[in-house]
């Protein structure tokens, strides 16, 4: 129940903020090195990097629950129990791919 | 390639869900997906190899073709599930006909004029001269 609502919602997150960031970020690089400058420094400000943690979550989880979804697609993991770790996997996998990348580029960046 | 029938036997006999139509169309959905999947992990997996994340390393990347062709299928394809998965939501909320419509037919603008103004970027990048 909840995983399946997080699906919608994260995917609602990631279509719109998502596209609009691919569409700013595309046109900033198309546009010349001052524009990126501006797009980069709102990118990397506290609530740009709070946004782009939050999308990369979004993405994540979106991901990991599409796949589960495939996988209940080919009409597997219907089991009462195998459902249920199924879709409490994906929270999980989520939010440690989610840590795991930001604390790559963090780390990287230092 | 034809897929051939893909309706199943209860949608036959009870007729069509709330989207009115299409079993191949959720095929597509599903393969659509599955490449959405293996395009996010090169776009990831390309961000985190470049050398650098400055205007001219990406336009660089993005200049070349192996930036540029996988980049457009990503906005492609990105634009066309985030527009079905979006219609499936207000198929399932927007139950007046004439305002389910009106809001596919705003989501489908949207997302027409998102894609080509990404697309249009693109090629700038992919055909420009880099500064």
């Amino acid at each position: 129940m909840l995983v399946s609502i997080l699906h919608r919602v994260t995917g609602g997150a990631l279509t719109v903020a998502g596209m609009a960031l691919l569409c700013w970020w595309l046109i900033a690089i198309a546009a010349g090195p001052e524009a990126y400058a501006t797009f980069s420094a709102v990118a990397t400000s506290p609530l740009g990097l709070l946004v782009l943690i939050g999308l990369s979550w979004a993405f994540f989880q979106h991901s990991f629950s599409g796949l589960r979804h495939l996988v209940m697609d080919i009409g597997a993991g219907f089991e009462l129990k195998t459902n249920k770790s199924m879709a409490i996997a994906t929270i999980g996998a989520s939010l440690i791919a989610t840590a795991a990348l930001w604390g790559y580029i963090l780390g990287v960046s230092r | 390639m034809s897929r051939g029938d893909s309706s199943t036997p209860l949608g036959k006999v009870r007729g069509l869900g709330a989207a009115r139509s299409g079993g191949g169309h959720w095929l597509d959905e599903r393969i659509g997906s599955v490449a959405l999947i293996l395009l996010s992990v090169w776009l990831l997996a390309s961000l985190l190899m470049l050398p650098a994340l400055d205007q001219k390393t990406l336009f660089e990347w993005l200049h070349s073709p192996l930036g540029a062709v996988p980049m457009a299928l990503f906005v492609i394809l990105s634009f066309v599930h985030g527009l079905e998965g979006m219609k499936v939501i207000v198929d399932d909320y927007v139950h007046d006909e004439g305002n389910r419509v009106a809001c596919h037919i705003l989501l489908l603008f949207a997302a027409i004029g998102g894609a080509a103004f990404a697309l249009f970027a693109l090629a700038r990048i992919a055909f420009g001269v880099p500064a």
